[in-house]
């Protein structure tokens, strides 16, 4: 699953911050996940925890709390400036997938609701983003 | 830590990792070969017994997948994507998410597509991994400069003055930035000149080679036998084979 491939990148991106910071133990981390990625929640939650086991740099993160927000898309055209939200498009199953793979492919298959152009900008609700690493350190 | 981060960045190096070389194939302008050679070059080493990946990187207009001949294959997932693999070659191409729509991207869709692309390919253990890159040195060439930092660049010309003017400015943008430049093809040669050669003096690069305009190469896109069997694929394979910044052992 997709999950997994952004959860090892969360945790190896959670891992080298920490060292940076000198953080030895995490205590939370907090999520933004765009709706436009179409994740699995739960998957990725579970992904998350799974891989902070076995990760062997010396960091505690067994007590690591995971919070998550899921941030809608919205879109906004370049040309008429319109303003419409992902989940009001009505997407094909086939399209949600590849959107989920990768959502800048939203181009290739949404159009402005108004003006019809495909010239819009994802205004938020991208993708995976990493919003804070709390912990304790030396 | 204030800034949310794009925890992609940091998983680019590990989907890498098994890969032995990663070779882009780059050049200023459109039209002067650079998808032809990036699937004829992946083929060719594949056919010579490496373990080859290609990457179609131009995500605005995709082409090497057709000039394979790939079509109803899609990737699996397995904890990211597994490239399916074709003629022996594991192919990633954005072609599979987009299919025949166009997907007009502007450059931080570009820069984001690339990052997604690369943070969940999963390539496993690779000898080379052949790169397609889109003309130009704007955000694709950029980020691939940025990204796969091990990269090392063949640069594509023809003989034409216009295409020249921009391809040593690839190659000074490179130079300046340290980035290996495995050698110079002069491709689409209608005539004997030396004055490309002569040109790129000035510059510390090789010349590999040189081919031939050939008007029969458009009735071997879509099929490989025919290109494997092409004097271009015959001209690829023995620089290949002969270019020190190769180095392979025959
Ligand atoms: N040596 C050559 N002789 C004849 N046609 C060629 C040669 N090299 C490339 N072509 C053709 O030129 C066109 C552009 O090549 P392509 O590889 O798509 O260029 P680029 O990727 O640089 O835009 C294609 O139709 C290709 O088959
Ligand atoms: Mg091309
Ligand atoms: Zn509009």
């Amino acid at each position: 699953m997709h999950e997994w491939s952004l959860a090892e990148a969360v945790i190896a991106t959670v891992i080298e911050e920490s060292i940076k910071e000198g953080l030895e133990e995490i205590t939370k981390i907090k999520i933004k996940i765009g709706e436009l990625q179409q994740m699995d929640t739960e998957i990725f939650e579970f992904a998350l925890n799974e891989i902070a086991k076995v990760q062997d740099v010396g960091l505690l993160l067994s007590e690591m709390r995971i919070e998550m927000e899921t941030e809608r898309a919205i879109l906004k055209c370049g040309v008429c400036g319109k303003e419409w939200a992902f989940d009001e498009t009505g997407l094909g199953e086939e399209e949600y997938e590849a959107v989920h793979f990768a959502p800048e492919v939203a181009h290739a298959y949404i159009r402005c609701p108004s003006c019809k152009s495909p010239d819009f900008e994802i205004v938020q609700g991208r993708g995976v983003l990493i919003d804070y690493i709390k912990g304790s350190g030396k | 830590m204030e800034t949310a981060m794009d925890p992609r960045l940091n998983i680019i190096d590990k989907r890498l990792a098994g890969i032995k070389r990663l070779i882009a194939v780059s050049g200023g302008k459109g039209g002067i070969g650079k998808s032809l050679t990036a699937s004829v070059l992946a083929l060719t080493l594949s056919k010579m017994g490496y373990r080859v990946g290609l990457l179609d990187l131009d995500l605005s207009a995709p082409s090497t997948h057709v000039i394979l001949g790939i079509k109803d294959v899609y990737p699996e997932e397995e904890k990211g994507i597994i490239p399916p693999e074709v003629h022996h070659i594991k192919f990633m191409s954005i072609v599979y998410f987009t299919r025949d729509n166009p997907a007009p991207l502007r450059g931080i869709d570009i820069s984001n597509a690339m990052l997604e692309l690369l943070a969940v390919t999963r390539w496993g253990s690779l000898d080379f991994l052949i790169v397609d890159t889109p003309p130009g040195i704007g955000d694709a060439t950029m980020d691939v400069i940025r990204w796969l930092r091990r990269a090392e660049f063949l640069v594509m010309t023809t003989p034409s003055k216009v295409a020249l003017e921009t391809v040593k400015k690839v190659i000074k943008m490179l130079t300046e930035l340290n980035v290996p430049i495995i050698g110079v093809i002069e491709n689409m040669k209608m005539e004997k000149s030396s004055w490309v050669k002569h040109d790129l003096k000035e510059f510390n690069v090789s010349i590999l080679g040189e081919i031939d305009f050939d008007i029969t190469i458009e009735g071997s896109i879509g099929d490989v036998n025919k290109l494997l069997e092409s004097d271009f694929a015959a001209i690829i394979k023995e620089l290949v084979l002969k270019s020190s910044g190769f180095d392979l052992k025959t």
